[in-house]
C-alpha cells in the first residue's frame, strides 16, 4: 500500500536523474542537476539574487530523487546543516552570492577545520555590499581563500559556461569527498543564468568520488589520523563514537593546546591541498606557445577575452589567452613556459583587482604584470579589451 | 560492625505496634571517595540525608577538602546513593554492605 | 535487600558512556554541567535507542564542552550553530537520535534565530540548555538570561537588560515538550531526558545550573545555589509559565521546575519525508 521511504538520504534513485542527451538550459539549473547526479541529497539554502533558480529548481527535484530539501532562517544556518548532513554521510551543498558568501565565512573555517566535505555554489554578483543583486560581479576570489581567519585551504571552481556549470559542479563534488574539503563553485551572474547548449553523457562515464571510509574496527579509529594525508571518514550513527571539534585537535579528536598538536594538524590541513594542486588545479591555455602577451581571464570574462584574443591574432598580434579554470589552486604552472620566454601578462576581471595579485605573487619579479580591472555590473566587451591588449602590447 | 542497630521508634498511633518491624533490615552503605577527583564542591555533604559526610581536615593533590565520613557514623548511610548521584565529578561512590537488623525500642 | 533504595544507575554503569580518560573534566568545583552529563548517560542508557545512534551536538562555550565526555558521536562545532548542524544532520540520517547540549548564550544569544525557526519548524531534535545565567567560559559576561542587577564583568554596575523566560518562550514558539529541572533533581532530570528522547518533534530541558564565575559576582556560592533549589523550588508541572521567569538573588521568587509542556505537533522531519511521496506523484 504506501511505500517505504528510507530514513537515509542516500538513495541513487537513477531513473529520477536527468537523462543523457543534449540540453537547453540555464547554468543555475545545469549546476543543480550536475549535483543530483554527483549524489547530492541534501540541500540547504537561503535566497538570494542570482542564485535563486539553485534552490528552488532543488526544492523541487530534491524530494523526487529522495532527498531534502530546507530553506532556512539565513545562510550561517544553511551551511552549518550542510556540514551536519556530511558528517551523517550525505553528500550536501548550497547556493549563494557574495553577501552570503560573507556569511558563511565562519562555517567554511569550521568545514575546513573538521574536514567536512560541502559545496558551495557562489553565483557572483556586482558587490561590494548589496551591489547590483542581478548584474555580473567578480568580487569574491580572494574572499573564497582569505574569507575565514587562520589557515586553511579550500577548492573553487571557475565555471565559465553553462557545460562547465554542469561538469565543474560534479567535480565539485568529487574533489570536496576525495580530499575531505569545502569546495567552491565560483560562478557569475552571467554563467549562472545564461541558457546554452548543455550535453549530459551517459551516467557510466561520469566519475563519482564516494567517501573514503575507514577500514579499522571503531577501538582502533582516529578521525584525524595524521598518517594519512586525508584520513578516512566515520560518519555518524554507525558505531565509531568518535568526537570531532573546532578546537585544535589530536588525531583522536579530543581539544589539545599544544603546539606540537599545531604544527601537526595545521601542516597537514595545508598540504592535503598543496602536494596535490597540480591534480587538483586546472586551466586551459589556448594560443600560449609563441606569445608575447597572455590575457589571464576567468568566468564570462574569458569568453569576452577568447573574442579579443582571437581579433588580436588576425590583426597579427601574438597574444594568447590562459583561463584558469580553479581560482584555488590558483595554476600557476600553466603560465610558467610563457613567463620563462618573457611574455607579458594582462589579467582583466570584473573587479578592481584581485586574480591579478596571486598572478604578480607568483610573477612579478620575472615579467610585466598589466591589469585591466573593471567595475562590477557589466561584462567588459571584447572592443575593451583587445583596446588594452593594444595598449599594452605596443607601448611601454 | 554491629550485629544490631538501635533505632528508638517513636509510635504515631497509640497501641498500634507494626509486627513486621524487626523483620526490616538496615541498608548499609560504605562511601567510597576518589580523593584526587574531588574538588571540594560540598554537595555530597549537604545532600546526604543522614548526614553521614563531612569535610575532612587535610586536602588532596589539588588542594581541596573531600568528603570523609563522621567518626561513629560508620554504619549509618542508608546506601541511598544520592551524594553519587548529586556529585557533578564522578569522585564519590557508595559500596553496599551486609544489612544490619534493627534493634527497636518502642516509644510511646 | 536493600538495592530497593538505590536512585537509579550506578556510576558504575554510565562509565562506559565517558571518556574517562580525560577526566578529571574541565567543570568548577560546584558546577552543575558534570552532573548534567552522568544524567545524560544514564538516559542513554536506559533508553530503548541503541547506543550508536545517539549523536550529541555542542556549541561553545562551558556546557559545550559536555560531548568531549561522553563517548558517543560528538560535535563541538561553532559557536550558536549547535542547532542548524543538528538540524542538518536529522534531517539526512533520521535513524539518529540528535541531542544538542549547550549553554543560555550559546543558544539564546548567538543561536537565537535558529533556535526560533528550528522549534517555529518543529525539528525532531532534543535541547539540553544549561543556563547558568552567566557567559562562564569567557570569564563571567553577561547573556541573554542574566537577570536584573546581576554583577558581571561586562556588567559592574548591575545588569540593566531584560533576560529570557526559557519555557516560556519554547512553549509560545510551539516546541513540543518543554521541561525545566536541576542538577539537583537527578531522578526528573533523567526521566524528562528519557521522555525527550521519546518525542518526535522539538523537545527542550532547561537544567539552572549553578555557576561558580557569576556565584562569585553576585554571592551566590555554588552550594548555595544548591540548597535554593532544595528550600525554594517548586514543582508544578501546571504553572503558567509567564510567571516562571527565575532570579536566584531575589528571596521572594520561587523556581518553578516540572515537565510543563507536551504536544504532539507533526515534525518537520516528518513532513518533509512525506513530501518524496508527494513529488513521486503518488
Amino acid at each position: 500500500m504506501s511505500e517505504r521511504i528510507s530514513l537515509l538520504a542516500t538513495e541513487r534513485a537513477e531513473e529520477w536523474l536527468l537523462k543523457p542527451g543534449v540540453y537547453f538550459m540555464q547554468g543555475n539549473i545545469a549546476s543543480a542537476e550536475a549535483a543530483l547526479i554527483a549524489g547530492c541529497r541534501f540541500f540547504a539554502g537561503y535566497p538570494i539574487t542570482p542564485s535563486n533558480e539553485i534552490a528552488e529548481h532543488m526544492s523541487r527535484r530534491l524530494p523526487q530523487v529522495g532527498g531534502y530539501f530546507i530553506q532556512f532562517e539565513d545562510e550561517i544556518a544553511s551551511v552549518n546543516a550542510i556540514i551536519g548532513a556530511a558528517y551523517g554521510g550525505v553528500k550536501s551543498m548550497t547556493a549563494t552570492s557574495g553577501p552570503g558568501f560573507s556569511l558563511m565565512q565562519e562555517a567554511i573555517g569550521l568545514a575546513a577545520m573538521i574536514e567536512a566535505p560541502i559545496v558551495i555554489v557562489d553565483v557572483q554578483r556586482a558587490g561590494p555590499s548589496t551591489g547590483i543583486p542581478t548584474l555580473v560581479g567578480q568580487g569574491d576570489i580572494m574572499q573564497a581563500k582569505w574569507g575565514s581567519h587562520g589557515d586553511y585551504e579550500v577548492v573553487a571552481y571557475l565555471p565559465n559556461s553553462v557545460q562547465e556549470m554542469f561538469d565543474l559542479t560534479i567535480e565539485a563534488f568529487n574533489t570536496a569527498w576525495e580530499y575531505r574539503v569545502p569546495v567552491i563553485v565560483l560562478a557569475d551572474q552571467s554563467v549562472g543564468q545564461m541558457i546554452e547548449r548543455l550535453r549530459v553523457p551517459p551516467l557510466d562515464e561520469i566519475k563519482i568520488v564516494e567517501r573514503k571510509a575507514p577500514t579499522v574496527p571503531p577501538e582502533e579509529y582516529l578521525p584525524f589520523d595524521s598518517r594519512y594525508l586525508v584520513p578516512p571518514m566515520a560518519v555518524a550513527g554507525e558505531g565509531y563514537r568518535f568526537h570531532v571539534t573546532s578546537l585544535l585537535h589530536t588525531d583522536k579528536g579530543y581539544p589539545t593546546t599544544s603546539h606540537e598538536h599545531s604544527v601537526k594538524l595545521i601542516t597537514r590541513l595545508i598540504r592535503k591541498i598543496r602536494e596535490n594542486e597540480k591534480i587538483i588545479g586546472r586551466y586551459e591555455a589556448l594560443a600560449l606557445d609563441d606569445a608575447d602577451l597572455v590575457v589571464v581571464a576567468y568566468g564570462i570574462t574569458s569568453r569576452s577575452a577568447l573574442r579579443a584574443v582571437r581579433e588580436a591574432r588576425r590583426e597579427g598580434l601574438k597574444v594568447g589567452l590562459f583561463r584558469p579554470i580553479t581560482a584555488w589552486p590558483f595554476p600557476y604552472w600553466g603560465l610558467r613556459e610563457a613567463v620563462d620566454r618573457g611574455a607579458k601578462i594582462l589579467v582583466v576581471e570584473i573587479n578592481m583587482g584581485q586574480m591579478v595579485r596571486v598572478v604578480r605573487e607568483y610573477y612579478s619579479n620575472l615579467v610585466e604584470i598589466h591589469f585591466m580591472p573593471w567595475a562590477p555590473g557589466a561584462v567588459p566587451r571584447p572592443h575593451d579589451i583587445l583596446l588594452k591588449i593594444k595598449e599594452v602590447y605596443g607601448g611601454e | 560492625m554491629p550485629d544490631k542497630v538501635s533505632v528508638e521508634v517513636v509510635m504515631p498511633i497509640r497501641g498500634r505496634r507494626p509486627l513486621n518491624l524487626t523483620r526490616f533490615l538496615k541498608p548499609v552503605g560504605r562511601p567510597a571517595v576518589n580523593i584526587n577527583v574531588c574538588k571540594g564542591c560540598g554537595f555530597c555533604i549537604e545532600f546526604c540525608p543522614v548526614g553521614v559526610l563531612e569535610f575532612s581536615d587535610g586536602v588532596n593533590v589539588w588542594g581541596y577538602q573531600y568528603p570523609v565520613v563522621r567518626r561513629g557514623m560508620e554504619y549509618s548511610c542508608v546506601n541511598c546513593g544520592m551524594c553519587e548521584r548529586v556529585c557533578p565529578e564522578l569522585a564519590i561512590e557508595v559500596v553496599e554492605e551486609p544489612s544490619i537488623p534493627y534493634e527497636v525500642r518502642w516509644v510511646e | 535487600m536493600s538495592s530497593g533504595l538505590r536512585l537509579g544507575l550506578r556510576t558504575e554503569s554510565i562509565k562506559s558512556l565517558l571518556r574517562l580518560e580525560r577526566f578529571p573534566h574541565i567543570w568548577c568545583p560546584g558546577c552543575g554541567i558534570g552532573t548534567v552529563v552522568k544524567c545524560f548517560a544514564e538516559a542513554v542508557l536506559k533508553s530503548d535507542i541503541p547506543v550508536e545512534k545517539h549523536v550529541v551536538v555542542s556549541g561553545i562555550g562551558c556546557t559545550s564542552r559536555a560531548p568531549g565526555y561522553l563517548k558517543l558521536d560528538g560535535f563541538h562545532v561553532i559557536h550558536g550553530r549547535a542547532t542548524p548542524f543538528a538540524v542538518g544532520l536529522k534531517t539526512v540520517r533520521q535513524d539518529l537520535e540528535v541531542t544538542v547540549i549547550a549553554g543560555d548564550g550559546d543558544i539564546l544569544a548567538i543561536g537565537g534565530n535558529h533556535f526560533i525557526h528550528a522549534i517555529r519548524r518543529n525539528d525532531d531534535i532534543n535541547v539540553i540548555l544549561v543556563n547558568n545565567f552567566i557567559y562562564g567560559m569567557t570569564g563571567g559576561q553577561y547573556g541573554p538570561t542574566t537577570t536584573k542587577g546581576s554583577v558581571t564583568t561586562t556588567s559592574p554596575y548591575g545588569y540593566i537588560e531584560g533576560s529570557f523566560n526559557v519555557p516560556y518562550l519554547a512553549a509560545a514558539l510551539g516546541a513540543n515538550f518543554v521541561a525545566r529541572w536541576t542538577p539537583l533533581h537527578t531522578k526528573e532530570l533523567t526521566a524528562a531526558m528519557l521522555e525527550m528522547f521519546k518525542v518526535d518533534g522539538f523537545a527542550i530541558i532547561e537544567v539552572v545550573s549553578p555557576c561558580l564565575i557569576y556565584g562569585e559576582m553576585n554571592n551566590l556560592p555554588p552550594l548555595e545555589v544548591m540548597k535554593l533549589f532544595r528550600d525554594r523550588t517548586v514543582i508544578d508541572h501546571e504553572a503558567d509559565l509567564s510567571k516562571i521567569d527565575i532570579d536566584l538573588r531575589n528571596p521572594e521568587k520561587p523556581i518553578v521546575l516540572g515537565n510543563f509542556v507536551k504536544r504532539s505537533r507533526p515534525s518537520y522531519q516528518t513532513l518533509v519525508r512525506e513530501l518524496i511521496k508527494k513529488a513521486r506523484g503518488r
